[in-house]
């Protein structure tokens, strides 16, 4: 063979080859008006359920009193609401508010049966009688409800003495065995459910990336390039990279509404994010674990998907695609999600080492775990796992869609080998 | 004349042999590539040797393999059997910044400008995007696209979005430039400019190789050409040589039209009209032109005319195949 060797250096290498296709990616997507529809479009459900909880909220304190109606005379109704600010420090939200029924000021002949049944006013029940003889007059469930606790309130108005409850020394201790595993477990959970939301909201993107170049034919191009593993490759971290970018403004947004109406969003929804309880490795490690395990849940889904959506042909192909996806990766999370009740155990194991699964189970893990060698070892066996996906991923491609039949490097080095012997020099 | 010679004659079963008739490096050479697509083979044993500085031509009617044959030159497809090798090469892609590629389908990012396109395809291939961009300015403005260097290619003109695809295949300064299907869609003037190019290109010592079912332009631009049909390569070599398979074709008007001389026209002559045609003997003319003078034949003219490419493709890959390029030459114009 008589070919010249050239002297500049005649290629990029690979990682220089997938960084051209990440950064071309990476900017075309950022600067796409679609792109900007799809940062707003989680915020849309919760802007929704926002002010969808909160008129609910308004609504459930308008329609459930936990008032309770005063009809009795003026001392007696006094000697009650006294009585309840009394012990209210000990029991708190045990008792209910107490108040005056206006109508029956000053009406000795107030039927508070009657009243109650006209659906008048908003009481759980309405108490008449005397603190002696009290009568609660309400629904059955009501009467259940509060009967104990405004008995306790008549007994204290009437003694002469207010009750007096002993100081009790407190001993805390930070958690047991039995509360740490339980309250490790929801943070675990929350995790979990945080981490598959996130890869089911973005890896979902990678499905349709290889669409546009079969579509406008530049695959032909990319493909005489550079080599088409490179070309995925960049393809999956430009999306991982546009996932970071989703995922640090709906992260802002989120710290912003939380900044605004923390107590609120606290309150209305049960929930107490300050509460929820440290992780085994510590909140700094878990949140660095969490963005680990969202790279590599997110090249491993997506090296996957990258591959099915580069069979489909059409963009209606893809969206066919994207139902057994969307199941599959549902699959994935309820295997990591189950196993988290299962520590140790075979199932545990194997969702740990099913590549895709495996991000899932070991942020769950280091909820729950403090050992660290552990995500060493995960996180090598999972970027091997990427570095297998997309190399397979490229390799049926070239196969299937750019019907290149010498697949497999044995075949390939035994045609060279047989053709070195083949091929004469042509002088 | 300075173009390596291989020929082959139909599959492997004369010809074979290969000889470089200058000593140019090859910038291109194949021996037996073969490639089977869901069984049927698409390209059956191509031998191909190219040397720098060459314009080559691949010449063959649509699904002949000539695409085939390129992609696996590039090294975007493997083939089957057989081996490639670019600039001594056996794997394309190692050498990526020497190559550039104008594929048949043409295709580029629609909402990228024309300037980034060009700076994109050259990033490919190694060169730094600010460098791209600006031989990119460069190139447009040469080409009378300055002006659209700032649009998306999704606003340029097919014509236009076509030269910004040619010009990112140029933009990295390849040592050798495959183009398939060049002159496929373009009008009879971007036609002309393309030779023009294609030819400024080989003067500066870049290889080109391209494929095309249009005969005159292998025939203007070539030094060199592939014959292909049904995935074979009955023929590689100089377009001279190819022409020159075929025996010069006399042609001869006489004012007698009967006589004794007749009997000294050899056997295949055929009559035309007026006119008798037949192929150059291998004697020369003197013998027959002194035996149609003592016949007194009253010759009135007597012209050798060599034979084109045409007649050569005819007589290497066929009538048929001959009939279906010039049946796609038809539906290209059209």
């Amino acid at each position: 063979m008589t070919g010249t060797a050239p002297t500049i250096r005649p290629r990029l290498s690979a990682l220089e080859a997938a960084w051209v296709i990440a950064r071309r990616d990476f900017v075309a997507v950022l600067f796409s008006r679609a792109f900007l529809f799809f940062l707003l479009g989680p915020l849309f459900p919760v802007i929704v359920g926002g002010l969808a909880g909160s008129i609910g909220g308004q609504v459930q304190r308008g329609a459930v009193s936990i008032e309770v109606g005063l009809a009795m005379s003026a001392a007696d109704n006094a000697a009650m609401i006294a009585a309840r600010e009394r012990i209210a420090p000990q029991l708190g939200g045990a008792l209910p508010a107490l108040r005056e029924v206006p109508q029956a000021v000053g009406d000795p002949a107030f039927d508070a049966r009657a009243f109650m049944e006209a659906r008048r006013g908003n009481y759980a029940a309405i108490m008449t009688g005397t603190p002696a003889a009290p009568v609660l007059t309400g629904t059955e469930g009501q009467i259940a409800r509060w009967q104990g606790p405004v008995g306790l309130i008549a007994a204290d108005a009437l003694s002469a003495e207010p009750a007096s409850f002993p100081d009790i020394a407190a001993q805390v201790v930070t958690t047991s065995a039995a509360s740490e595993r339980s309250t490790r477990i929801q943070t675990a959970q929350i995790a979990q459910m945080l981490l598959f939301l996130l890869t089911m909201l973005l890896a979902g993107m990678v499905l349709s990336n290889l669409v546009e170049e079969k579509a406008n034919k530049i695959i032909e191009i990319l493909a005489a390039a550079i080599p088409m593993d490179a070309v995925f490759t960049g393809k999956l971290f430009a999306m991982l990279g546009v996932s970071f970018v989703g995922i640090a403004v709906w992260g802002l947004a989120g710290w912003g509404l939380w900044a605004a109406g923390g107590d609120g969003i606290t309150q209305a929804t049960g929930f107490d994010l300050a509460r929820l309880p440290a992780p085994a490795v510590g909140w700094p490690l878990f949140a660095a674990l969490g963005v680990v395990y969202f790279a590599m849940a997110y090249l491993l889904l997506g090296a996957l998907f990258l591959t099915i959506g580069a069979m489909a042909n059409t963009v209606r192909e893809v969206q066919t695609l994207s139902m057994p996806v969307t199941m599959m990766q549902l699959m994935v999370f309820f295997l990591a999600a189950y196993t988290i009740n299962l520590p140790g155990s075979g199932m545990e194991m194997a969702a740990i080492a099913f590549p895709l699964s495996s991000p899932f189970a070991m942020l769950a893990r280091a909820a729950m775990e403090p050992a660290l060698w552990t995500h060493a070892l995960a996180l090598a066996w999972q970027a091997l796992a990427v570095l297998g996906l997309v190399k397979g991923g490229s390799l049926l491609f070239r196969k299937r869609v750019m019907k290149s039949g010498g697949a497999g490097r044995v075949k390939k080095a035994w045609f060279t080998r047989r053709a070195k012997g083949t091929l004469e020099p042509a002088e | 004349m300075a173009v390596s010679e291989h020929h082959r004659a139909g599959n492997h079963t004369a010809g074979g042999t290969a000889a470089t008739i200058d000593a140019r490096p090859l910038a291109i050479e194949a021996r037996g590539l073969v490639k089977s697509f869901d069984g049927t083979r698409a390209v059956d044993g191509v031998d191909i040797s190219v040397p720098e500085g060459a314009i080559y031509g691949i010449l063959g009617p649509n699904g002949a393999g000539k695409t085939t044959t390129l992609r696996m030159l590039l090294g975007i497809i493997d083939p089957d059997e057989g081996v490639r090798r670019v600039f001594g090469h056996d794997r394309p892609h190692d050498i990526g910044r020497l190559i550039g590629y104008l594929p048949e389908e043409r295709g580029l990012y629609p909402a990228m400008k024309a300037i980034e396109a060009i700076a994109f395809m050259g990033a490919l291939r190694g060169l730094p995007l600010k460098e791209g961009r600006a031989r990119g300015a460069e190139l447009l403005e040469r080409h009378g696209l300055g002006h659209a260097a700032d649009r998306q290619i999704r606003q340029l003109s097919k014509g236009m979005a076509q030269t910004v695809q040619l010009l990112g295949t140029l933009v990295h300064r390849p040592r050798l430039v495959v183009l398939d299907e060049p002159f496929s869609g373009l009008d009879a003037i971007n036609q002309g400019k393309l030779e023009v190019m294609i030819r400024a290109l080989a003067e500066d010592g870049v290889t080109v190789i391209f494929s095309t079912h249009v005969i005159h332009h292998a025939e203007r631009l070539c030094e060199g050409v592939a014959i292909i049909a049904g995935g074979k390569v009955p023929y590689a070599g100089s377009v001279e040589a190819a022409r020159d398979r075929i025996p010069a074709q006399v042609r001869l008007e006489t004012r007698a039209r009967e006589g004794a001389w007749l009997a000294a026209l050899p056997k295949d002559a055929k009559r035309n009209g007026d006119f008798f045609q037949f192929p150059l003997p291998e004697i020369g003319i003197e013998p027959l032109l002194r035996q149609l003078i003592e016949g007194e034949a009253g010759i009135l003219s007597l012209s050798i005319e060599r034979a084109g490419l045409h007649d050569a493709f005819v007589a290497i890959a066929g009538e048929a195949a001959a009939r279906q390029l010039e049946a796609d030459s038809v539906e290209e114009g059209a």
